[in-house]
């Protein structure tokens, strides 16, 4: 086996004590922004991305992958300790998390949602480890063509498969593409959208949205929110671990069902919250005993965190395969990629082979890191909450600020941090996603010129974007992604017409 | 309860008061926010439309794509207005109550003071103003706590990046005088 070989190597270029280092703190402070009430995993890793900016990309990218885990991680000790879902998708967690808490269970449940989280991420690096080799070398003989088809299908898929009101997820989009395409036009060397103001000449920078959308309003938002809270404190003694250990393998089914839900939804864009859900749902209905789930039941954490963890993972997977990221976080984590002079894309395995394998050996390894890591340090991470918000909220704007500041060095990016950062507030508040304005932030350039150089080649015909079977595929399957919502209705409309005709 | 002795109690003694009025509700909010896309819209396609957004012997010029996005932009914005505008007004929720605006402009208010001082002060002495001028009025914590707090935080900010990474922050007065 190729990869095998290629992973090994990986490893070896992480195993040394600087890179070791890097991933424990990376995974701490990845759990310290999990916990902090209001932050969770695309906020952590753009508050914390400037202090990747010095260190080589392997390095870089190794900590921030390792903040992602731990705040994955970090999310389910407040799910059950305090009934507090960190993220949207540790919502199912609480359902069965929080009442064993309550009963006494603090231990088991953490213990099964740490352990289930692992085994979830585990399945989707086992699946990027052989499969996104595969897709990257398929992939090498896109043309621009064949690459705008697959960006348009990220496009649609989040507007069609989205839960949003659909005209609020193109808005955000196309405000994301448009804000994308500010500044120097690539193709003719053009300025456009600049209205004379020298300091939009570059545009408005990709990290410096992200900042303000994720961090800034973040602070915002939770400010609103009574933030006093009330938990069960726990420690996790190793015979606890053991149990639960002991005690998995009977829910094998469960575990399998949800890490291949969470592979799978957590390729198309935005999945992990369905995922965890219909983990959730589905080993409830194909449980025996129905009633018990909700009332504190192992299998109820199992299910959604296996499913979770898996498609948060997954993300990763087309990010790194063909340079489109899969959720919020993937997207940030390839804005950091193009920081470091990286292109995500196909051309990656083949250019940086050391990169990419140092980076999927770092998922196995951060995965393990911080399964032991969680597990033993549990209480002190509960106690972080004792520290008031007021302390943590001027530091988190602080850490914005630089971060703002150091990609360009320029005063300005900090305001339009500021900006976004209220922009960010308003959006979520009247439920403008702002996931597809990331996404379209960061793949906006490159979707303007694979479009442009494809029209060019194709000199303005439309027809080529299904000028081949591959290329009028993806296109086809992307618009009727696109329009998936009203056929979905037209389908079960025409079953609904002929259901009575039979009987 | 079982495990009472091992309880995390943490107290929000500024929380904002649950009957508090509304300031504004999410439709009006939706309604402004639907407008001022609308406008941007209308202003990035003027824009692209003066760089030029049809075809040229190369192929697209540069505003062609940008200038059919401000359409899409546009037109979605435009459906938007008028579903909100169909719903009716009775139902709507509250965008934010005004204890709610209280505690965000709480934030925001020294965030944007921050910013501002940044240029004149440099950012490390901005960010030890706003820990522990933010610590001491906002969170009502004891100063000598809020002063080392922002002391330790702004230092160890300051030996990251400017002793030991070089990464390149705004510099005021202060730092002149120590010669950094």
């Amino acid at each position: 086996m190729e990869a095998l070989g290629l992973l090994m190597q990986g490893f070896g270029v992480l195993l040394t004590w600087k890179i070791l280092a890097l991933m424990m703190v990376g995974l701490v402070l990845g759990i310290f922004v999990g916990v902090l009430p209001g932050l969770g995993g695309p906020n952590g890793v753009a508050i914390l991305l400037p202090l990747t900016f010095t260190m080589d990309p392997t390095s870089a990218i190794v900590m921030l992958s390792c903040i992602y885990w731990g705040a994955l991680f970090g999310g389910a000790i407040t799910s059950i300790l305090f009934n507090i879902p960190g993220e949207a998708w540790s919502v199912a967690t609480t359902f069965d998390g929080y009442p064993m808490a309550q009963q006494g269970k603090a231990a088991e449940a953490l213990t099964a949602a740490f352990t289930s989280s692992f085994i979830g991420s585990f399945a989707a690096v086992l699946l990027i480890t052989f499969l996104a080799p595969a897709i990257s070398s398929f992939a090498l003989k896109f043309g621009p063509p064949e690459f705008f088809a697959v960006y348009l299908l990220t496009f649609c898929s989040f507007v069609g498969l989205g839960r949003e009101d659909k005209h609020k997820t193109i808005i955000s989009m196309s405000l994301g593409l448009l804000l994308a395409g500010i500044g120097l036009d690539t193709v003719s060397g053009q300025l456009r959208m600049t209205f004379g103001s020298s300091d939009m000449l570059r545009g408005v920078n990709f990290l410096v949205a992200v900042i303000g959308l994720f961090g800034i309003s973040e602070i915002l938002l939770t400010m609103e929110e009574r933030l006093a809270l009330r938990g069960h404190a726990a420690k996790i003694s190793l015979r606890t671990v053991w149990q639960v250990w002991t005690d998995m393998p009977r829910y094998w089914v469960t575990l399998l069902r949800s890490s291949a839900i969470g592979c799978w939804l957590g390729i198309t864009p935005g999945g992990a919250i369905a995922a965890s859900f219909m983990g959730y749902n589905l080993a409830k209905r194909f449980s025996k005993d129905k009633e018990s789930f909700g009332k504190g039941r192992i299998e109820g954490v199992f299910a959604p965190e296996t499913a979770a963890h898996a498609s948060g993972t997954a993300a990763l997977l087309p990010m790194l395969a063909l340079g489109i990221p899969g959720s919020g976080t993937a997207a940030i984590l390839l804005g950091g990629l193009m920081v470091w002079g990286l292109n995500p894309g196909p051309l990656l395995f083949v250019e940086h082979k050391d990169f990419v394998w140092g980076l999927i050996a770092s998922m196995y390894l951060g995965n393990i890191v911080g399964l032991i890591l969680v597990l033993s340090t549990v209480p002190v991470f509960a106690a972080v909450l004792r520290v008031p918000f007021a302390a943590i909220a001027p530091m988190i704007v602080v850490s914005c600020a630089i971060g703002a500041f150091a990609i360009q060095n320029a005063m300005f990016d900090i305001w339009l941090m500021l900006v976004f950062g209220v922009i960010g507030y308003v959006f979520k508040k009247i439920g403008i996603p702002l996931a597809p304005l990331t996404l379209a932030l960061v793949l906006g350039n490159r979707a303007e010129d694979a479009f442009r150089l494809s029209m060019i080649g194709a000199e303005g015909n439309l027809g080529v974007f299904w000028s081949n079977k591959l290329v009028g595929t993806i296109t086809t399957l992307a618009i009727v992604l696109l329009f998936w919502p009203i056929l979905d209705r037209l389908i079960a409309g025409i079953s609904k017409a002929r259901r009575p005709a039979r009987a | 309860m079982p495990n009472s002795d091992m309880e995390i109690v943490v107290d929000d003694p500024t929380a904002p008061d649950d009957n508090s009025p509304a300031v504004t509700s999410k439709r009006t909010v939706d309604l402004i926010v639907s407008l001022l896309l609308i406008a941007f819209a209308i202003l990035m396609a003027w824009d692209n439309q003066r760089t030029g957004a049809s075809w040229d012997s190369s192929g697209p010029q540069a505003g062609y794509f940008p200038f059919y996005l401000s359409l899409i932009l546009g037109g979605a914005a435009l459906f938007g207005f008028v579903k909100t505008l169909m719903e009716p007004a009775s139902e709507a929720k509250a965008f934010v109550t005004r204890a709610q605006l209280g505690r965000v402009m709480v934030v925001l208010v020294p965030t944007f003071l921050f910013c501002l001082a940044l240029k004149f002060l440099g950012l490390y002495v901005s960010s030890f103003l706003l820990i522990c001028g933010f610590m001491g009025f906002v969170g009502k914590i004891a100063w000598w706590k809020s002063l080392l707090t922002a002391f330790i935080f702004t230092a160890v900010m300051f030996i990251v990046f400017d002793v030991y990474f070089d990464v390149l922050m705004p510099k005021g007065p202060l730092e002149a005088l120590i010669g950094r």
